[in-house]
């Protein structure tokens, strides 16, 4: 049984905040799609396809120099609070889970790498989604962790490959390159200023698409935006990496210059929004993830303008990862429901704010004591 | 609305502007918007791949409808990919290939793979030639961004191909 002690850097070095620009981009992501010949897609597969597309990655990847070595985790086999985690981690997709009464099917399998933070996920909606997940914007060298990997299994499987479509998947809209690209950025300048919608506008116009914070589907919270390629076929995979790359540069250009019209024009009532998002993080009795994810996008803002000193960007990363219900549920050793994971996301935050010490030095520290450690 | 350059045209692109924080907004025709390197054809955006799916089914009704066609690996109609959205295996592709290019061409702009070529097991010289080509470029570009070692890989990948060219 798979615990999560086995995952190396238990899947977290994209928390470090590391990467250039990390306090506007918190993440870059590059993802590529394979299939096998020979076997029908995810969807369709049936059990015995899928057990020998698992079989066969799992062979390839003894003989990859970037796998192997790595912790392969079937998911059917994995607890169901450390499934939550390995989704709330970004390591999994909710497609690989599979369906909520059913269970994840047989076959759905993730390896995580021992040697870079990337991982491959097996049998989703493709055979092999292979990704790579660092701090910061680091298209390139995303880029070439997953190229890397995907040469080396190249070499191994037989790829489902059209001399004219490329790279074949389940969805029409991923094939070619089988790439996807995206980089999570917080833009509450953009948003306070307005301008937000032009931009998002203008990256529809440029071939990129955005997202909120969860991918597909999921709603903007915190001012938090996925920007990604949208097309994979008709392109290299170095011009979609290197416009991407620079239409992020400029977003984090507009991003600036909005953030230094809010300190121009409206000083205090920005200053203002930061102290009380502030404020009610260190001494709130509950929060919801999305008020909680919403009042760390204002400090967040705080501690990119230098409003807030003492305060990691690092901190706040960790903060959004380990105040979800799976990660809660684990620290507290048992189920939660809603009114108490409240509770215990907002002691989790009191207690690592108290922990990075006062931003203020007028400020006590009466409830530091009564947390539990 | 006549264009703000020309003061002839008229004026179909707004365009706005942040330099030094200063947010200025001009309205320009055709002529001008292109000649300040502005493109104004619609680019492939974030239509929802149900519309281009619904699209297809307008189109073919005239003529003989694609629904009826099966992909003979798994048995996936063309009916089911119009519902899902999703092809059924790498051979739905070669059955469904004409109504397929349309569709791609709708949602990337293009039908030709240019990235990454894979070898199958006995590749053709052409392909061969393709994928040498990719090592050549990428290799151009390692050199360039100074990753020697991702270099030396290249290079020794290149070498591993080149004589059975």
């Amino acid at each position: 049984m798979a615990d999560l002690t086995t995952i190396p850097d238990y899947g977290l070095t994209w928390l470090e905040a590391s990467g250039a620009h990390a306090d506007i981009v918190l993440s870059t992501r590059v993802r590529l799609a394979r299939n096998l010949q020979g076997y029908a897609f995810g969807p369709r597969a049936r059990v015995n396809d899928r057990e020998a597309v698992l079989s066969q990655f799992q062979d390839s990847a003894k003989r990859s120099e970037s796998l192997s070595g790595g912790t392969l985790l079937e998911v059917p086999d994995v607890e169901t609070r450390t499934r939550r985690i390995l989704l709330e981690r970004r390591l999994i997709t909710r497609e690989l889970l599979g369906d909520q009464k059913k269970g994840p099917a047989k076959g759905s399998a993730v390896l995580l790498s021992a040697r870079d933070p990337m991982s491959v996920m097996v049998n989703e909606e493709d055979h092999l989604r292979l990704q790579s997940l660092v701090s910061g914007l680091r298209l390139q060298e995303a880029w070439s962790m997953v190229d890397r990997v995907d040469e080396e299994l190249g070499q191994e499987l037989a790829y489902a490959y059209h001399h004219q479509f490329g790279f074949l998947t389940s969805c029409p809209t991923n094939v070619g390159t089988g790439l996807r690209a995206s980089v999570l950025m917080h833009l509450p300048g953009l948003v306070l200023t307005k301008e937000i919608g032009k931009v998002l506008q203008g990256l529809t116009q440029v071939g990129l698409t955005f997202r909120g914070l969860y991918g597909e589907g999921s709603e903007v919270v915190g001012n938090f935006f996925q920007v990604s390629n949208q097309t994979t076929l008709g392109k290299t995979e170095e011009d979609l990496v290197d416009h991407l790359d620079k239409i992020v540069r400029q977003v984090i250009q507009y991003e600036t210059q909005a953030r230094q019209v809010l300190l121009r024009d409206a000083q205090g009532v920005t200053e203002d929004k930061i102290w009380r998002a502030y404020g009610l993080l260190r001494y709130a009795r509950a929060l919801s993830f999305e008020e909680l994810v919403n009042l760390l996008s204002g400090v967040r803002l705080g501690v990119s303008l230098k409003l807030l000193p003492g305060l990691r960007v690092y901190t706040l990363n960790k903060m959004m990862i380990f105040t979800q219900p799976a990660h809660l549920e684990q620290a507290a050793g048992r189920d939660l429901p809603p009114s108490e994971s409240d509770a215990h996301r907002a002691t989790y935050v009191r207690r690592i704010l108290a922990s990075e010490g006062d931003v203020s030095s007028d400020e006590s520290d009466e409830d530091a004591s009564s947390d539990r450690a | 609305m006549v264009c703000d350059i020309c003061g002839s045209g008229d004026a179909v692109v707004e365009l706005t502007q942040i330099v030094n924080n200063e947010v200025s907004t001009s309205h320009l025709c055709e002529k001008c918007a292109a000649a300040k390197g502005l493109d104004t054809t619609p680019e492939p955006t974030n239509f929802p791949l149900t519309d281009f799916l619904a699209q297809m089914g307008e189109e073919s009704s005239s003529e003989e409808r694609p629904d009826d066609a099966r992909c003979s690996f798994c048995g996936l109609t063309f009916a089911d990919f119009r519902e899902t959205g999703r092809l059924g295996c790498p051979h739905c592709y070669t059955t469904f290939e004409a109504h397929l290019r349309g569709l791609l061409r709708r949602i990337h702009g293009g039908t030709q793979h240019v990235g990454k070529v894979y070898l199958q097991p006995d590749p053709t010289a052409s392909e061969m030639q393709k994928r040498l080509d990719g090592l050549r470029r990428k290799l151009d570009r390692a050199v360039g961004s100074e990753d020697f070692e991702m270099a030396a890989r290249i290079r020794d990948q290149i070498r591993s191909l080149e004589p059975s060219v």
